[in-house]
Order: structure tokens, then sequence, then C-alpha cells
């Protein structure tokens, strides 16, 4: 019924059996919109947060998805910028992953953002921090740059979509989409500024809280060091959730879409920044733990009380930092396949530990010294936002993988037969 | 008591005598009657409803007979150097220069809650429900401070509306200065013992400023830097330890 609308040269499964797959996707997007509609109507007494912890699970989303979304600004940098310029096999490489980069970079962005008007208690009043703008506010300069970066996003996208077989019949359509293509260098540079502020500030929100020792961080003029670090660690787990989003696809379609050596090479970059920004975050933890906590009269332990216990920097650090970054800057480890989605996986878990960490655990450490260490569980409605989120993620990213040329080495990987021949991805029959 | 905020004008504080207090809690009722605070359905939902000035009781962890308890009540401290202002995205937060004290712009505050997580009193609170003004309620409310709606953040104000009031009847009699007991907040009225004081802090013909020099007086928090503007008195040197953290062996030798 839509094979008018299935790029050239691969094959999907029926409507019907994608319609089936996507009502769990819709039903947890269903759960996304009563759990909105409930927050937009009652407030957000609907959540379980309250005075102490004025953020909660959707701030942990956010700051997740921001986190994890890297993967499309930084993959545009190394394809566009750097493999353009200095490495030329970066270009080669991933260009087979830059559209799908691209779109799950817009799911996350866009994403956050939805959750961030559901978030604040005036959401009609949202754009009041662009009217009366505090220059000075961390958060401030997450808003700017995240809004603009999603109209970025918007721009990589857009000729994705219009690269539909069905668009691309009208020439306008067609010329626009060209037109975008042969740009779409600059937009990644703007995108790459835009994301180093944005990724850093969401660091920076934190680290300049110094009425909070858990999070307060001195720094470089006016950044604190949470400013470096959150971009650091974005830009180490971001290539890893485009790769595992990929992997998942591979294995969900049973088709291979993307060369091993492109995996590779995400993980390596990945692994090799992982590594470094675990030796700064230890450093950091260092200085932290020796500097503005006992300038602050505390001690290290003070900060982990249960159920928020010291497991947390074990888990974190140790296991899902260090561990992954071995697994992934060593050759051998990550030709292996299971190794390779393992270390990607440690990878990703240990940046939203460490976003759980700066977000929950900030709050929960009292600082007055009668005050008490309070603990938080999201509410049903709070969950039903978070699994709408993935639900929307998922649905787009195969609606974006049934209709459109998600994966250029998908045609030549997974040839499609047909009497004798073979479709190309020009819709030509090649005979064999 | 040492004080790095340097700042030469008016600059409006309190003192909070807690050998005083008793922990009745006038100042709070004082305090919600004033400033329109609303009523919860639900009240015991400490964490949640609303109080501009909350009263923390505190024990020096001894068992009995050796016991000691005490009232520390916690208005914001309205900070020189306030953690709240600088981070609201939406400059709804602001520190008059002219009298130090930190203001809530309701109509603009956006609830992104923010301001909240900076504050290490937990003096800011939100409108986690719709403010239920039951029938006959809102004649009883303040026509001199607005009501706040769900979702926006709201706090301590010092009693702004009463410093309006006392300069407008201030200029209205030609006068420029105020005198000490012109402006005083709800709480610092209603309190039976006395315990707080309030007046400005550089004007040393005011009772707060010669309080704040004694040996006893002490504030919350000084390590971080937020310089409150609230201080406390207390003759206990447990009471007084336990204003801030503190590391083993740290306080050992001092007075």
């Amino acid at each position: 019924m839509d094979l008018a609308l299935i790029p050239n040269g691969v094959q999907r499964c029926s409507l019907k059996t994608f319609v089936l797959w996507s009502l769990l996707w819709l039903a947890l997007i269903a759960w996304g919109v009563v759990s909105a509609f409930l927050v937009f109507w009652k407030g957000l007494n609907q959540t379980n947060m309250n005075h102490y912890f004025a953020f909660g699970l959707w701030i942990v989303f956010d700051l997740s998805l921001i986190a994890l979304g890297a993967g499309a600004f930084f993959t545009g940098f190394l394809t566009h910028i750097v493999g353009a310029v200095f490495i030329y096999s970066f270009r080669e490489n991933l260009r087979a992953i830059i559209n799908a980069a691209v779109v799950i970079g817009f799911i996350c962005y866009s994403a956050a953002i939805a959750m961030l008007g559901v978030d604040i208690g005036q959401p009609l009043r949202a754009w009041f921090i662009f009217w009366h703008a505090n220059v000075h506010s961390m958060l401030t300069e997450v808003t700017f740059c995240i809004s603009a970066y999603l109209g970025v996003l918007t721009i990589e996208y857009l000729p994705l979509i219009l690269s539909n077989r069905k668009l691309k019949q009208l020439p306008e359509f067609d010329i626009f989409g060209d037109t975008l293509h042969h740009v779409v260098a600059l937009f990644a540079a703007v995108g790459t500024f835009l994301s180093f502020f944005h990724q850093g500030s969401l660091g920076g929100m934190f680290g300049v809280l110094f009425g909070r020792p858990f999070a307060f961080r001195e720094g470089f003029f006016i950044w604190p060091w949470t400013f470096f670090l959150f971009i650091h660690s974005s830009i180490a787990a971001g290539p890893c959730f485009t790769l595992l989003c990929i992997w998942v696809t591979q294995k969900a379609t049973g088709k291979q879409l993307v060369r091993k050596a492109t995996f590779t090479l995400l993980a390596k970059i990945s692994g090799w920044l992982l590594a470094t920004y675990m030796i700064v975050k230890i450093a950091d933890t260092i200085a932290w733990a020796y500097g503005v906590v006992p300038r602050a009269g505390l001690s290290f332990m003070d900060f982990y009380q249960a159920p928020y216990g010291v497991w947390l920097i074990i888990a974190e650090i140790g296991i899902f930092g260090v561990i992954p970054a071995i697994i992934l800057i060593t050759p051998k480890f990550r030709e292996r396949d299971n190794l390779l989605v393992i270390g990607a996986l440690m990878n990703v878990i240990g940046l939203v530990i460490n976003r759980f960490v700066f977000s929950i655990q900030t709050l929960a450490v009292p600082v007055m010294p009668f005050d008490q260490f309070m603990t938080y569980f999201p509410s049903w409605q709070e969950w039903g936002i978070g699994f709408g989120v993935i639900g929307y993620g998922i649905l787009i990213f195969a609606l974006s993988y049934r209709y459109l040329p998600l994966f250029p080495q998908e045609p030549a990987l997974n040839p499609v037969e047909v009497l004798g021949g073979v479709v190309t991805d020009s819709g030509a029959i090649k005979r064999s | 008591m040492k004080s790095t905020d340097d700042s030469t004008g008016t600059r409006y504080g309190m003192v909070i005598d807690l050998d005083k207090c008793i922990g009745c809690g006038t100042c709070v009722v004082a305090c919600s009657a004033e400033n329109n605070v609303s009523v919860l359905y639900d009240e015991s939902d400490k964490t949640r409803n609303i109080n501009w000035l909350k009263i923390y009781r505190i024990t020096n962890g001894k068992e009995f007979p050796k016991t000691e308890v005490v009232y520390l009540p916690r208005p914001c401290m309205q900070c020189a150097n306030p953690p709240c202002v600088p981070v609201c995205p939406a400059t709804a937060t602001r520190s008059d220069p002219n009298t130090g004290i930190v203001s809530q712009i309701y109509t603009r505050c956006i609830g992104c809650r923010y301001c909240m997580a900076a504050c290490p009193y937990h003096a800011r609170d939100f409108n986690w429900y719709d403010p239920p003004f039951p029938a006959g309620m809102e004649r009883y409310l303040s026509p001199e401070v607005s009501p706040r709606m769900r979702g926006v953040v709201e706090k301590c104000t010092f009693c702004h509306h009463r410093l309006m009031r006392a300069k407008a009847k201030a200029y209205a009699e030609g006068r420029r200065e105020l005198k000490e007991d012109e402006y005083t907040p709800a709480c610092v009225e209603a309190c039976p013992t006395k315990a707080i004081a309030f007046g400005d802090l550089n004007d040393p013909k005011h009772e707060v400023a010669s309080l704040i020099k004694s040996r006893h007086a002490f504030r919350l928090l000084e390590r971080l830097g937020t310089e409150p503007k609230v201080y406390y008195l207390s003759t206990k040197e447990w009471v007084r330890r336990m204003a801030d953290n503190y590391l083993e062996g740290e306080l050992e030798g001092r007075p």
C-alpha cells in the first residue's frame, strides 16, 4: 500500500506488520500524552517532585537526551569539518551514519524541549526566557542554544525528508533539498558551535550552584569545570548512543546497514574521548573532594547516603566509565561485536548515571546540618512522559528508516533480487 | 560577627534570638496572613505546603535528661550574595541594591525551579497546586500583596509592601529617612517574646547593628559565601555549631 514511498533498492516489511509493531510505541506515546494532559490540567502536583526535589526524572531525561543527542553534532563535525579538511577516512566512513545521527539528534532535542515544556510550572510563559533573558543564567544559555540547535537539526533533517522517493518527484522539493544538502557543512559548523555551548552550560547550570557543595565546582573564568566535563562526556557518549541505535535497528531488521569499519571507528573515537574524560573526571572528583568539600565543612561520605550511596560514584566512574573506556580503546576488544556493543552500552549508562547524580543527588544532600537527607521516586505520570518520549523516538526513527534513505550503504549491503537482477538505489534493475 | 558584605547603603536585616524563641509559630501565622500565603487542602505534606517562614526544631542529640531543644525560625536569608538571583533565566527574581531585599516577580516567574535548586536554605516554595481560597476567604486577603498562582515560586520578601507603605507615609510627611520602628515585617511584630529584631544593619542607631556584633551572633551556612542578612543569637555553643558544617576537630580550641 505504501510501496511508492519506500526508497528504491531496499526492502521493507509489509505495512500491516509495521502498523502492528508501531502499536506498542503508540501506546507509550498515549501514556505520555495522558500524563502531559494531567500535568497541564491539574499542575505539577501530578509528579512526586517537591520543595526538596525541584528537579526530577524529567530533568534527568533532558540532560541525558541532550548529551546522547550529541552524536548528531559530533558526527557532523567529524564528517563535514574534520573529515573534509583533515582526515578523509572520517568522511568516507561516517557518511554512512550521518543521516541516522541527525535523526537521532532531532529526536533527542525535540523530545527534551517538549519535556521541558511540561516540566515548567507556567508553560505559556516559556518565551519569557527570551523576552526577559537573564544573561548571567546558565539556563538562559541552555535555552537559547538548544532552541537554535533544534532549528539547525530541523534544517539538517529536511533534505533527508525531501529525499523521500515520492517527495523527490516534485522539482521544487528536489531543488530545495539539493540546495540544503550543499550548505550542510555550514550548518554542521553552526551546530558544533551551538552544541559546545549548551552541552557546557548544562554542566555549568550545576557547577555554579555555590549553595550546593555537591555540585559546585571552581573553574576557568566564568565557567565551572562541569561546563567542560559535560561537553567532554557528551561527545564521548553521544557517538556510542548513535552506534547503539543503529545496532538495534540492524537487529530489528535483520540487515547489515552499516559496514563494520564505521562501527569500529565510532567506537575508537568514543573510547579515546571516554578514556581522556575519565582522567579529567577523576582529577575533578579528587580536586572537589579535597577542595570544595572540606571548605564547606563537609567530608566526602556526607554526600553518599542510602539510597544514593557511594555505589553511585563506583558505578559511574569505575564500572561504567573506566571499563568501557578500556573496551573501546583496545582494538582486539572493539573488533568483537558483542564487546563493542557492551562497551558502547556501558558508556551510555555511565553518562546517564552522571546526569542523574548531578540533578537528583545534588538536591538529596542536605546542606543545613539540621536538615534531612531526602529521597525521591517518580510518579506514574513522570514515568509516562519519560516512556512517551522513548516511544516517540522509536517511532520517528522507524518511520525515517522505512520511508527515507537513512543508510546510504543499505542497498549495496542488502541487494534486493528481482527477476534475476538486483534493484539499485536509483530504482533501475541491474541484470546479473 | 564578621561580614564581608561591605555595602554602605541601607541593608535591611533581621536578628533572631534563639534563646528567646519558644517555637510557638505565631510568626509563621502572622507571615502567612500578612502575605496571602495559600493553605493547601492537605497541610500535613510539609514537602509541598507553603511557608515563607519555617520553624526547625533542633536538638543537641543527647539522651534525657541532657536533651536540649531549640526552635530556629528560618525566613529567607535575603543574602547579599544570593545564589538564587543569578540563576533565574527570566530575571524573575532580583536583589534590590537600595535595600538588599531579594524579591520575586510572580507574574514573570516561569516555574523552572532553578532558584529552588540553588538555595541551600530551602527558603523558596513552589506552588504545586492551585491555591485554594474557599468562599469568603478572599475577603481576608491583603490587598497589598498579590496572591500567587499555580506554577510559580514564592518567597519571603521581608514584607516589602510594609516598606512601600512606610516610605509613602514618610514622603507624604516630607521625610526621606525612615525611623527604625516605621518598617517592621509581620513576623517581627507578632513575636510574643520579642525574639526577632529588624532594621538597617548598616545604621549604627538601629538595634540590629549592635546585636550582630555580639559574640553570640551567627548566620546559617556562612562558609558558602551567601552573606545572609538574617542573623541569629544563641548563648549555647552547640546551637552556634549547628548553623554550619564543620569537619571533625575543626572547632576545637575555639570559644
